[in-house]
């Protein structure tokens, strides 16, 4: 496994200082590769892939409204096929906005009909795009500037919501593990019917950490055990693919972000209380 | 060249059938469900696929992507499921992609009514899309074809409205034409541009302000030139199929006193009450406006003098203001000098019944009193 050099993003592009969404993005194509077509809802990479008449990708991109990025990447493959074209990967890149809330309806019923896609979640926690307002991807506690005393509930597990459609794969990635996400990738790219991948991705401006600090905090949230890198296919077994050596505490994971920075001791123990026991039920024994 | 009974459902599913296009993406709403159903049977006879998605929305949305990918697609609605669209029929003209959409019209909740009204469809007049409005089932058919032509032509979307079960449900002859004439009067669907790995293209990235206005602008500039393609389309149409159509039909309204304009199944009904009125020796005639979008002003300014009177039949409101039809056809003879009286009569919202006498009484009471010229009419 060696990392391509192709580049299907471009420099210059308007990304944020720091913003794991182009490093995601980047890293996903070159596995992914030239026979990739990129069907985006509304999300902070429809800012980062253009202006017009210029744009960051060199792959074929299709922008559409905010719910709609399942069924429209769904059109595209049924057109594929209608067209006889093979060996295209028909991917959606979405927030967690487009993901979890106003996209969910589109997601869980391309899901259902097994079309032959690859969705991708760049996980933000917030809608950050519009100015850091919360979602329902949005972690307990979180400072958001629609929840200025911290998220009060906890952050929907969409990785059982789409585990329970049975699609042929779903994982969680982050772009700092970077064989655990080559494999999950490649692997996704490979099998064919729906496939759900979810990556973490870190916003400086949103969780007010410093740009420099933005490799830092996604290895923290695996380190943790806040964010485990899993995946499942079709036969719904969940598997752990990367073990901490030893769990660090969230207390470190939470600490270096901004958002976190009223959060009270109870919550802190009650978050690490709830990392745990999701460890533990996914056979992981180092606690 | 054959002829058969069939509903206006079913007309519309052998236009489609005819147009050929790759993919069907649908939700059943009443009173579209009969042509998804035979869809659902016959799109496999030409190669198609129908995907029954799971809501209005994701059903337009599929079609967005599969049109963007290079694939002619089809989708059919009503009332509730066209306003679920609605945001994406204005995405559909910004993003320049072609498509045909039947629309049954239907009423709009609350409370629910399934029945006949333009409402659903009228709502929808400043997305972009054109709108062409049938009155018989051929017609049905016959526009389905026209509409791909028009559509790929100006690569922007075409709207054809049926009335819900009055169209949809009822039975007429209808010939369904043979493929190979089809084939002479509609090319194949090859866009200048789609998604394409080996060509890659990003479509409907951020414009600013300035980018943005010259988009809109040659938006407005394709509707403008958009009648020479309706007339293109009418013109070959006859020349293949041998039947005449229009963006309006004047009916009897050479010397005419009185004329009423109508869209849809209506139309029907107002032919035979201006018949019977005929009889009885009184001068009134109908124009059918059979293309709502482009408005066609200029034909109805060729028509309409400004010694006539002209009654708009409306079946959608605009609360607070007048019937849509209304605004349009005061709003087309704005700047003309010799304008004729327009009265604005609101008819038959939620399928409410009209006979042939309910035209005549509505003419005899506008003509007993011309204070009728300011109000709007409820009849």
């Amino acid at each position: 496994m060696g990392i391509v050099l192709d580049e299907y993003v471009s420099g210059g592009n308007v990304g944020c200082p720091g913003c794991g969404a182009v490093l995601g993005m980047r890293h996903v194509l070159k596995i992914m590769g030239k026979r990739t077509i990129v069907v985006m809802p509304a999300c902070c990479w429809g800012i980062i892939a253009g202006p017009f008449p210029s744009t960051s990708l060199r792959v074929p991109l299709l922008q559409v409204p905010f719910e709609t990025g399942a069924a429209c990447a769904g059109g595209v493959r049924q057109a594929l096929i209608s067209q006889g074209k093979e060996n295209i990967t028909v991917m959606v890149w979405a927030g967690d906005g487009g993901t979890f809330d106003i996209g969910l309806q589109a997601l869980s019923c391309a899901a259902e009909r097994d079309e032959d896609i690859i969705f991708v979640c760049y996980d933000n926690e917030a809608y950050m795009n519009t100015g850091i307002q919360r979602s329902s991807a949005t972690p307990e506690a979180a400072w958001t500037t629609t929840t200025p005393e911290g998220e009060g509930r906890f952050k929907k597990d969409i990785f059982e919501i789409v585990r329970a459609h049975r699609p042929s794969y779903v994982a969680s990635a982050v772009v700092t593990h970077t064989r655990d996400f080559q494999m999950k990738f490649e692997k996704a790219k490979a099998k064919k019917g729906f496939r759900f991948i979810h990556l973490l991705s870190a916003c400086p401006p949103g969780w007010r950490i410093s740009s420099n600090d933005s490799i830092e905090v996604i290895r923290l949230a695996v380190e943790s055990g806040s964010f485990p890198l899993m995946e499942t296919d079709d036969e719904g077994e969940v598997r752990l693919t990367y073990y901490p050596e030893k769990l660090i505490p969230v207390a470190e994971y939470l600490g270096l972000q901004g958002r976190f920075k009223q959060i009270s001791e109870p919550q802190i123990s009650g978050i690490q209380e709830f990392v745990e026991n999701r460890m533990r039920r996914l056979g992981y024994q180092e606690i | 060249m054959s002829k058969d009974m069939m509903t206006g459902s079913d007309a519309v599913a052998f236009g489609v059938k005819l147009a050929k296009p790759d993919l069907i993406f649908a939700y059943p709403i009443t009173p579209q469900t009969h042509i998804v159903e035979t869809l659902s049977e016959i799109a496999p006879s030409w190669g198609g696929r129908f995907i029954n998605v799971e809501s209005e929305f994701s059903a337009i949305a599929s079609c967005l992507g599969a049109v963007s990918a290079g694939s002619r697609a089809f989708t059919a609605t009503s009332s509730h499921g066209l306003l679920l669209m609605h945001e994406v029929l204005h995405w559909f003209v910004g993003a320049r992609m072609p498509l045909v959409m039947v629309n049954a019209n239907r009423a709009v909740g609350s409370p629910w009514n399934i029945w006949a009204d333009q409402s659903d469809s009228l709502a929808q007049r400043d997305t972009g899309w054109l709108q062409i409005y049938c009155e018989t089932c051929q017609e049905a058919l016959d526009t389905v074809i026209q509409g791909y032509y028009i559509s790929e032509k100006l690569l922007l979307p075409v709207m054809v409205m049926i009335d819900g079960f009055i169209i949809s449900h009822t039975m007429e002859e209808v010939e369904v034409h043979e493929q190979k004439k089809i084939d002479a009067f509609l090319p194949p669907y090859e866009p200048q541009f789609k998604l394409d790995v080996d060509d890659p293209r990003s479509f409907g990235n951020a414009a600013l302000p300035d980018d943005y206005y010259r988009m809109r602008k040659a938006i407005q500039g394709t509707f403008t030139s958009s009648f020479e393609v309706l007339r293109d389309s009418h013109s070959l149409f006859e020349d293949v199929f041998g039947t005449h159509y229009d963006l309006i039909e004047a009916y009897r309204c050479d010397d005419a006193e009185t004329i009423f304009m109508v869209s849809g199944a209506l139309t029907g009904t107002t032919r035979v009450a201006v018949d019977m009125m005929r009889e009885k020796g009184m001068k009134v005639g109908l124009i059918k406006l059979r293309v709502f979008r482009p408005f066609p002003k200029d034909a109805l300014q060729q028509i309409i003098g400004g010694d006539q009177d002209v009654i708009v039949l409306n079946r959608a409101v605009s609360y607070g203001a007048q019937g849509t039809l209304t605004q349009e056809l005061r709003s087309a003879f704005y700047n003309v000098d010799d304008k004729p009286d327009i009265y604005d009569v609101i008819i038959s919202l939620g399928g409410k019944e009209v006979f042939p006498e309910t035209l005549i009484d509505v003419c005899g009471g506008i003509k007993a009193d011309p204070a009728f010229k300011d109000e709007m009419i409820w009849v």
